[in-house]
């Protein structure tokens, strides 16, 4: 292996980030379905030759797959090892969650790039796809009790094979999709990334020689590792656990524990799972890979200086049980990974306050409340409103969580109230942040929000949501409090309900005129709330955040002495 | 009408004046530094340093940050909403993003508190229909609350008022009934296009910035006069239009990127006039590298931006790239043992290490003066004597040289080697990102340090050359002057192609050109031409990103005749193949909005005007050891003002103005070209 030096490992690091930038870019302006094209709901990067081991990712694409992408292209090495013929220009496609992680809609594309007919990296693009089959349009049925019932499971299998694409694959897609259309637009775009991946690592190559290269990704990966222990070692050693429950699997309404304890030793740490819930028969359970993944999320918001490479984790121990809800086995339920990984993500932020207050935040809503509203118009058209919502998010040593925010595995924004309006027969009633839901604290949490909904269309409606954090609410650290839990509430002919299963529901009819109602969590308080200052708590009062005497309450009445 | 045209950019540190003598075409220019708070005195001195008598200045064109600036540091006025019930929170919700993909802090404050955000019964659905009609009572209720409460500005902000503005308009009537206040706008005339937080964020700003930029523009305005100016006074806007002073009072949030987007009109056309149609500029400040890409003459818009996390603008803006990288840009080493280079910065105050003004970080500035590239007898912008090149050595070797290993020289050259491959990132994001080709486009630095780092650009990105602009230092001023003037128009339409009312559309279409060509009349300045274009944004059902579909509209004298179905079907394929390579099958088009501009010509002046006249030969003034790559190698210094048209002057080299520094590397040329350009060119090159 040739040495590199710093300086044009510098700018190489630069270039190759740049490279899996444009491929994300690429796919964004290219794809049909909004959940990839305006939520960025997908990834791209390259990856080790070897181990599959990520080298480097764009850093616009969903947080998550930054750590999940590696085990969809460890999954294509172990195939290619075990058929062979692994040729130049051919291309894998899969969506199987048990082997490459998240959920049956994220479809996975992995290509090898070949340097002088020698294997020399991976590049690898996932997206998001709008629907693939299954008992529930949009793939989130919170019912499910087996991948068959989630969506059809495609595992690795070459959709091109030396530049030549098996129309054969693309037929069975598009004919286990009901959005044929999208979901052939957005395999373009897959495709136009991969392409695109390609011409810029040849470029690359071209002008930097592959010795250097090759030695630059070796010394990004080094450099990531220390990077890490560096970190870990500045932290006291010892062991710290957090505990935390997912309201229940949307099947039995029984809690699921989700446990940690996070071990310090020197400049190595361990993330050990033992003593959660095991595989249950609901949707909410996650693939092994998904959740070394969202370890790594949640150490990359603990550290955001680190790089998205995989020698990141290599200090770095993740244990889990066998048969636990996060190691869970094929064909288990896996569609609502969201609702489990963010409570992973809050367990180990709680964790790590114990340790290391003032490098985290306070639990943030944690629950992506997938809703979605679905009927047929006077005319006989289908039509369904699909959109996760917001919520609060922590306080921190810094200042107060911020109101409304997207959730920590995420950075898609929503959808325009009026575009959802001109697309779909419904008129929201309230589109507001929600009083009295942020968690009290020196630093308070931000405030969760309302979303009404009516139906206007005369053949009426039916709702399905996939939520949680409806009888567990998000923590807060340091002594702060709890945000509000999640509340869902749906108008019939009598009165309002809210479902057996708090925040998960299948099938919900209203009528011409009847709304839902969705109050999301606000996120937990940092430090005491006598530690707030008045002027603060005035500012709250006075913009109607928090009531004047649940103010009192929380935080004493100094506040009323203060005009504002 | 002739006489001297005037183009004046008040930046942070100078206020900048150009002034074209519209009967001789000579141009002079004028720097003198720009006064806090009120922006007007170093304004007025500035155009008095060119002549006292402001009787005959025909045209005075502004370029401002004043709304820029309110809006960063939350200076604009108390600003009240008055909205659909239900709908409060809109602008404090935003679109559910964060400030930053990792780490999950930062909160967010509007610019209207929250108290000052009231709700009113009405409803207007997507169709246009109005469920429920305002309560003109409950608005008086809410305009008096707002009234007591201090506002000094109204926004009205009603859902789906894009679709049918009769609810809003009621109820801007009714509060001007019971409060005469001028600054009372309504979101459908702001912005009449779909998406509420972007349509709100845009009104709501722009009531904020009406007290505060009017009231600024009126007192420039009355001091002009006072000093017996009689000519027209003009803002520049973001789309880099001009507008009369009386349209900025109304929509000063059309001027948030005043000052760089004047600075972007006058990349292209010195570059148009010098032969050049596809330009990347790049302007170097203190703390960010702005670049800009120029393609066969015509410079991007996007359609909307940032101004700060959830402060959202959207009026059709030049497309300008900002990244972390200026002269004041803090090098740093991480714990992994990787050199990076900002985003900290020092700014121009304290400034770098050099400037002996308490910053004790190495920047990109002070790497230039280790390496001899800056003469540090002889600092920019005159503000200082001398540099410190000690306190720039050893600030290098302490944060820099030492954790990597390398001498103080090294050390600085792998500075500007990160922050040139940087700045190369910057340009191909620009460019090969977007499909265009930089080996068909020149390089052009302007503001004070880019010309330091032009061949640095050449080699990293593959530009066949860079062009210098004779005064890089006023690139913007003189901008104000060569703009047209442009009014943009939107409004969304929402229908399918297959059931449009096409003499709706023709309808708007009309309506937007009897509107802009009502403010070119009303305009005293004289116009070559005009020009009305318009655009349709379209997509597929089911797609989420739209094509911008322009459209070959006929006008019968000012009579717009509506495009066919037909017509807009072609358009869209046509545009839809050029950017995605292929039609969808069976896909249904959708038209989103129209968008109009209406742009009044003005009269162009020949840049060769600004050409020296100066015949002898070029001379070194001086020379000094200039560091390159491997070695100090000694260096000719010239006056850059000085050199003759056709002059060639072989690097190493360098050319010093007052407030620029040109840097010739060893293997390229500099050529003076018929107008005073400065281009760098690899050596032997004639093109």
């Amino acid at each position: 292996m040739s040495e590199i030096d710093p300086i044009t490992l510098s700018v190489l690091s630069g270039r190759m980030e740049q490279i899996a930038d444009e491929m994300d870019a690429t796919l964004f302006r290219a794809a049909f379905n909004p959940i990839i094209a305006e939520a960025h709901d997908a990834s791209h990067g390259l990856y080790h030759a070897v181990s599959g081991d990520t080298l480097v990712q764009g850093k616009s694409g969903l947080p998550i797959f930054v750590g999940v992408m590696s085990f969809a292209v460890k999954a294509v090495i172990e195939k290619v090892a075990a058929d062979g013929d692994l040729q130049d220009g051919d291309i894998f496609i899969f969506n199987d969650a048990h082997i490459g992680g998240t959920h049956l809609s994220d479809m996975r594309l992995v290509r090898p790039y070949f340097r002088d007919g020698e294997l020399f990296c991976y590049l690898a693009s996932v997206g998001h796809w709008h629907d693939v089959g299954g008992a529930v349009p949009g793939n989130y049925n919170p019912a499910a009790t087996d991948v068959f019932q989630e969506a059809f499971v495609l595992p690795p299998v070459r959709l091109a094979r030396a530049g030549e694409v098996n129309r054969d694959i693309i037929d069975i897609l598009l004919r286990n999709t009901r959005l044929p259309q999208s979901a052939m637009g957005d395999l373009n775009g897959q495709l136009g990334a991969l392409d695109l991946g390609v011409r810029r690592m040849d470029e690359l190559l071209d002008e930097y020689g592959a010795s250097t290269i090759t030695a630059a990704l070796d010394a990004l990966g080094h450099r990531a590792e220390a990077l890490m222990r560096a970190e870990l070692e500045a932290m006291p050693d010892g062991r710290w656990e957090a505990l935390d429950y997912l309201d229940n699997d949307g099947i039995t309404d029984e809690p699921l524990a989700i446990r940690v304890g996070l071990e310090i030793n020197g400049d190595s740490m361990t993330l050990d799972f033992a003593g959660s819930a095991p595989q249950c028969a609901g949707p909410v359970n996650i693939a092994l890979p998904t959740t070394v993944a969202t370890a790594y999320v949640a150490i990359k918001h603990i550290f955001p200086g680190l790089p998205a490479n995989a020698g990141v984790m290599r200090p770095i121990e993740v244990k889990v049980p066998e048969g636990s809800l996060l190691s869970a086995e094929f064909p288990s339920p896996t569609g609502g990974y969201t609702e489990t990984i963010l409570r992973m993500i809050d367990v180990i932020f709680s964790a790590f306050a114990k340790v290391a207050p003032d490098r985290v935040v306070a639990n943030a809503y944690g629950t992506i409340n997938a809703l979605s509203i679905a009927g047929k118009r006077s005319n006989g058209q289908p039509w369904v409103m699909f959109s996760f919502y917001g919520g609060g998010h922590g306080g921190s040593l810094e200042g107060d969580g911020l109101n409304h925010g997207n959730a920590p595995i995420s950075t898609a924004t929503i959808p325009p109230m009026e575009i959802l309006e001109a697309a779909y027969p419904v008129m929201f009633r309230q589109w507001a942040l929600r009083p009295d839901s942020a968690g009290a604290g020196k630093h308070r949490g931000g405030l969760g929000a309302i979303y009404e909904i009516e139906v206007l269309e005369e053949n009426g409606a039916e709702a399905f949501l996939f939520g949680e954090r409806g009888r567990f609410a998000p923590k807060g650290i340091v002594d702060g409090q709890d945000g509000a839990m999640n509340r869902f509430s749906y108008e019939q002919d009598d009165d309002w309900k809210v479902p057996p299963l708090a925040s998960k529901m299948r099938g919900i009819k209203l009528r011409q005129g009847q709304a839902v109602r969705l109050e999301t969590p606000g996120g937990g308080g940092y430090g005491k709330t006598e530690d707030r200052a008045a002027e603060n708590v005035a500012s709250d009062v006075a913009r109607g955040f928090v009531d004047a005497e649940r103010a009192d309450q929380l935080y004493g009445t100094a506040w009323r002495e203060i005009s504002i | 009408m002739t006489g001297r045209m005037v183009g004046v950019d008040v930046g942070g540190t100078f206020t900048d004046v150009f002034v074209l003598n519209e009967a001789d075409g000579t141009a002079s220019v004028a720097k003198v530094p720009t006064t806090r708070p009120d922006q007007s005195g170093g304004f007025l001195e500035g155009i008095s340093q060119l002549g006292s008598d402001f009787s005959k200045l025909s045209v005075v064109v502004h370029g401002t940050t004043a709304g820029t600036n309110a809006l960063l540091e939350r200076k604009g006025a108390v600003t009240g909403v008055i909205c659909t019930q239900g709908l409060r929170d809109v602008l404090e919700m935003r679109r559910r993003d964060r400030p930053r993909t990792w780490g999950l802090r930062g909160d967010f404050e509007p610019v209207v508190d929250r108290r000052n955000r009231l709700e009113v019964p009405e409803r207007t659905l997507a169709d246009g229909t109005i469920r429920t009609p305002v309560d003109l009572e409950a608005v008086r209720v809410a305009a008096k609350t707002l009234h007591d409460q201090g506002c000094k500005a109204v926004a009205i902000l009603f859902a789906n008022a894009y679709a049918n503005p009769a609810n809003e308009q009621a109820a801007v009537a009714a509060v001007r009934e019971i409060w005469a206040n001028p600054h009372v706008s309504a979101s459908s005339e702001i912005l009449p296009e779909i998406r509420e937080f972007e349509r709100f964020s845009t009104t709501a700003l722009n009531a904020y910035l009406q007290p505060e930029v009017s009231g600024y523009l009126d007192r420039l305005e009355r001091a002009l006069n006072s000093r017996g100016f009689d000519g027209e006074f003009m803002i520049v806007q973001s789309n880099g239009g001009v507008m009369a002073v009386e349209t900025a009072c109304r929509l000063p949030v059309r001027t948030a990127l005043s000052g760089p987007a004047a600075g972007v009109i006058a990349a292209g056309y010195i570059a148009s006039s010098a032969g050049f149609e596809n330009v990347i500029t790049g302007d170097m400040g203190g703390t960010s590298f702005d670049v800009s890409l120029i393609a066969g003459g015509h410079s991007m818009l996007s359609p909307q931006t940032s101004i700060d996390f959830g402060m959202v603008v959207r009026t059709p803006m030049i497309e300008i790239t900002t990244i972390g990288a200026g002269g004041g840009s803090i090098a740093w080493v991480d714990k992994g043992g990787l050199l990076n280079i900002g985003p900290e910065s020092a700014g121009s105050d304290p400034g770098p290490v050099a400037y002996g003004l308490g910053n004790t970080r190495p920047t990109v500035t002070d790497a230039n003066v280790v390496l001899g590239r800056i003469d540090p007898d002889n600092p920019i912008g005159g503000k200082l004597k001398r540099l410190d090149v000690d306190a720039a050595r050893e600030a290098i070797d302490r944060h820099v040289g030492s954790p990597l290993d390398l001498g103080t020289v090294q050390a600085a050259e792998a500075i500007l080697r990160v922050a040139n491959s940087r700045m190369a990132g910057a340009i191909r994001l620009v460019s090969i990102e977007r499909g265009f080709d930089p080996k068909h486009f020149a390089f052009m630095p302007f503001g004070g340090g880019g010309a330091l780092h032009a061949g640095a650009m050449l080699k990293d990105v593959g530009i066949a050359r860079a062009l210098v602009p004779r005064y890089p230092g006023v690139t913007s001023a003189m901008g104000c002057v060569i703009a047209d003037m442009r009014q943009d128009f939107v409004q969304t339409i929402n229908s399918l192609v297959a059931t449009l009312d096409e003499s709706a559309l023709g309808d708007f279409m009309q309506a937007h050109v009897d509107q802009g060509l009502a403010l070119l009349e009303a305009a005293r300045a004289t116009f070559e031409a005009r020009d009305l274009s318009f655009e349709l944004d379209m997509a597929y059902i089911g797609q989420t990103h739209t094509v911008s579909v322009p459209m070959n509209v006929l006008t019968e004298s000012s009579n717009v005749i509506p495009p066919t179905r037909a017509d807009i079907e072609k358009a869209f394929d046509a545009a839809y193949k050029a950017t995605f390579g292929r039609l969808l099958e069976n896909g249904v088009r959708r038209i989103i909005n129209l968008r109009s501009s209406v742009t009044g010509m003005r009269p162009k002046f020949d840049l060769r005007s600004l050409a020296p006249e100066t015949t002898d030969p070029a001379v070194p003034r001086a020379t000094r050891q200039v560091h390159f790559e491997e070695s100090w190698l000694e260096t000719e210094i010239f006056d850059r003002l000085a050199l003759p048209v056709g002059t060639v002057i072989k690097g190493p080299a360098i050319l010093e103005q007052p407030d620029t520094t040109v840097l010739v590397e060893p293997d390229l040329q500099a050529r003076v070209d018929a107008f005073g350009n400065t281009i760098i060119e690899p050596l032997g090159d004639q093109s």
